[in-house]
């Protein structure tokens, strides 16, 4: 049998609730990451039990902010600050925050713009 | 040749390469390809090395690495830039975060191509360096003049 | 309460072979916190798929790490075929997994040998690193290639072998295996080796899933999983069991880098016997369109490729996620408690690979 790998796509009332959700059933966070739409950010945040995969899809505007989930999964810190940092998605209350010093590359926010 | 180079240290440092060269570098000291038969001996200290191995472009953070490593090895001192990556930029030539080759931030005196460089070609490439070595050793002894180059131990360019 | 200084831990450092920056807060010669800092090899690669050729990016993924450079194409090129919904032949799926575990077995070997110099235990690394350049061998043999290898293409794979080449890496696995036995016993019953791995930087398995780790670091916590287990290549097809180890220690997660050597060489053998003839690739025509999350075991835990296309031949986005990014909070975790002397260790348990991890 395939092992699921799924999208789901989210609003973000339940986001932060879902993410709690797959925290009590004792999920792994796989990776998040994002995707650059016209004026908005497309957010994945991939979760896994076993084999099986579920991707959670937010999309958010431009200067949106979005609830950082390190408070749920602390080892998010990483990738939060990395999206933070290359794409400048508004993420809030980062633990271990690094003030969009992770790289500490010259450009600003490279992946905002396309090319 | 001197004695210089009959035993040179040598420093490896990954300026910001894919470790395809790091390892080949690392390949170079063991067993099979032995750079230690050239009384080479790897260091992690560069006030102690007179060969600087750089592998990999240099991108803005270590940039400052580069020449302060540079900056604390005592002279005469060369360095050789293994791969594409080191010469030129490599692949990642038109990345955002790349400056280019190594020579981009310091005097570069041997470069090794190959991506990634092969331990035949990096051995080659050291023991050219070590003929420039004792060059360098020569003039510098003929020139008498005081050490400079002073790098200092502050750590705050490490940030 | 004795009183705290910072020690700052690279980015240059003896037993690092790449840049990495550690602040860790110390108490006496107890860590009581690190801060990791990365970017010293962060490239951008990410972003230049927006001006490559999907085709032509295979030789950028492949660039990402020069360690686990297979893999990276590999795991690029399946997510293509996945969005293009491409069957590969047999053939080239075979090769893809043997190529694969080889890929494991010279990382593998590398990381002991790095353990071993870690340790002071300069011998061992040197034999670790002797062993290893048998692997290239065949490697080069096969490929042209001693550590990157461009063999993977969308479609399948760019290079044939033939029987000889076969017979060729058999022997040298079989020469490796005998070889290993000694290696691997200094490894497992010397008692210096075993005084500084036993009982360092336990990982429970709760805390393993709860820290997001991957590979080996969550199989010796006795965690099941391994990406192999999802079916890709040639996996479903031959014997696979992940290794699974409960001590979740610095020692079990050696001793399973160790016996995944083992596996690795079986499933080589029975690899190569099972080898089917035919084609190694198909035509790839047009243009993909579509996303595809891909999930592949590097032989330092799992990678994930992401994949968006807009039926353009440049991509939208294309992600990777690094084994390393997921393992450094476990091992910022497991700092926390240890001795100054013993973070080298720590750090070289997760098999860090910097310049994956920043990309």
């Amino acid at each position: 049998m395939e092992p699921i790998n799924e999208i789901i796509p989210i609003e973000m009332a339940q986001f932060l609730s879902t993410v709690i959700q797959f925290k009590m059933d004792k999920m792994r966070l796989v990776q998040l990451c994002a995707s650059r739409l016209p004026g908005q950010y497309e957010l994945s945040y991939c979760f896994a039990k076993g084999l099986d995969m579920w991707t959670l899809r937010l999309v958010v505007g431009e200067d949106e902010p979005v609830p950082s989930i390190t408070q749920i999964y602390p080892c998010a810190f990483i990738q939060e600050n990395e999206t933070a940092e290359l794409f400048g998605v508004k993420i809030e209350n980062i633990q271990n925050d690094y003030q969009n010093r992770l790289y500490r590359i010259d450009r600003e926010t490279p992946f905002k713009e396309k090319g | 040749m001197g004695k210089l180079a009959k035993s040179p240290w040598l420093l490896h440092y990954d300026g910001s390469s894919c470790n395809g060269c790091d390892i080949e570098v690392l390949a170079c000291l063991t067993p099979v390809y032995d750079i230690e038969r050239f009384g080479i001996i790897n260091t992690g200290d560069p006030f102690q090395a007179d060969i600087l191995l750089i592998t990999g472009g240099i991108n803005s953070q270590s940039e400052s690495v580069v020449k302060q490593i540079y900056s604390q090895m005592p002279n005469p001192k060369v360095v050789v830039a293994v791969g594409i990556c080191a010469c030129t930029g490599g692949v990642f030539k038109t990345c955002y975060n790349i400056k280019g080759g190594v020579d981009t931030v310091i005097p570069v005196d041997v470069y090794v191509p190959g991506c990634a460089a092969r331990p035949q070609a990096i051995i080659d490439g050291v023991v050219k360096a070590l003929e420039l070595l004792e060059r360098k050793r020569a003039d510098y002894a003929a020139q008498k003049k005081t050490a400079e180059g002073e790098g200092g131990t502050d750590s705050g360019t490490y940030q | 309460m004795a009183k705290q200084s910072i020690v700052p831990f690279g980015p240059q450092h003896p037993v690092l072979p790449e840049p990495v920056h550690l602040d860790l807060v110390l108490e006496d010669e107890v860590v009581v916190g690190a801060v990791p800092s990365i970017g010293f090899v962060h490239r951008g690669l990410e972003k230049l798929v927006e001006t490559k050729d999907y085709k032509d990016y295979v030789y950028i993924a492949e660039r990402v790490c020069g360690i686990c450079s297979f893999g990276h194409g590999m795991g690029y090129c399946e997510a293509i075929e996945r969005v293009m919904h491409i069957e590969i032949p047999p053939r080239a799926k075979y090769l893809r997994t043997i190529w694969m575990e080889m890929s494991r077995v010279h990382s593998h070997l590398l990381w002991l040998g790095l353990l071993a110099d870690a340790l002071g235990f300069e011998s061992l690394f040197m034999q670790s690193w002797r062993l290893r350049e048998k692997i290239l061998d065949q490697f080069d043999r096969m490929t042209g290639g001693r550590v990157i290898f461009s063999v993977n293409t969308p479609g399948g794979v760019l290079k044939d072998v033939d029987d000889e080449m076969l017979r060729s890496l058999l022997r040298a696995v079989d020469e490796l295996e005998r070889e290993l036995r000694p290696v691997a016993d200094s490894f497992l019953r010397e008692y210096t080796v075993g005084s500084r791995l036993h009982g360092l930087g336990v990982l429970k398995p709760d805390q393993a899933v709860e820290l997001g780790a991957v590979g080996p670091m969550l199989r010796a916590s006795g965690v099941r999983y391994d990406a192999r287990m999802l079916g890709y290549g040639a996996y479903p097809e031959l014997e696979f069991e992940p290794v699974v180890l409960t001590a979740g220690d610095s020692y079990a997660r050696c001793e399973l880098r160790l016996r995944e050597l083992t596996q690795s060489f079986a499933l080589i053998r029975e690899a190569v016997g099972k080898l089917p003839a035919g084609p190694i690739a198909v035509p790839v025509k047009g243009n993909p369109d579509g996303e595809y999350f891909m999930r592949i075991e590097q032989p330092r835990g799992e990678a994930v490729y992401y994949v968006r296309a807009n039926g353009t031949k440049f991509l939208d986005r294309f992600r990777l996620r690094t084994p390393t990014t997921s393992n450094i909070p476990p091992m910022v975790s497991l700092l926390k408690g240890c001795q100054l002397a013993d973070v080298p260790l720590l750090i070289l348990t997760i098999d860090p690979c910097i310049s994956c991890t920043e990309r």
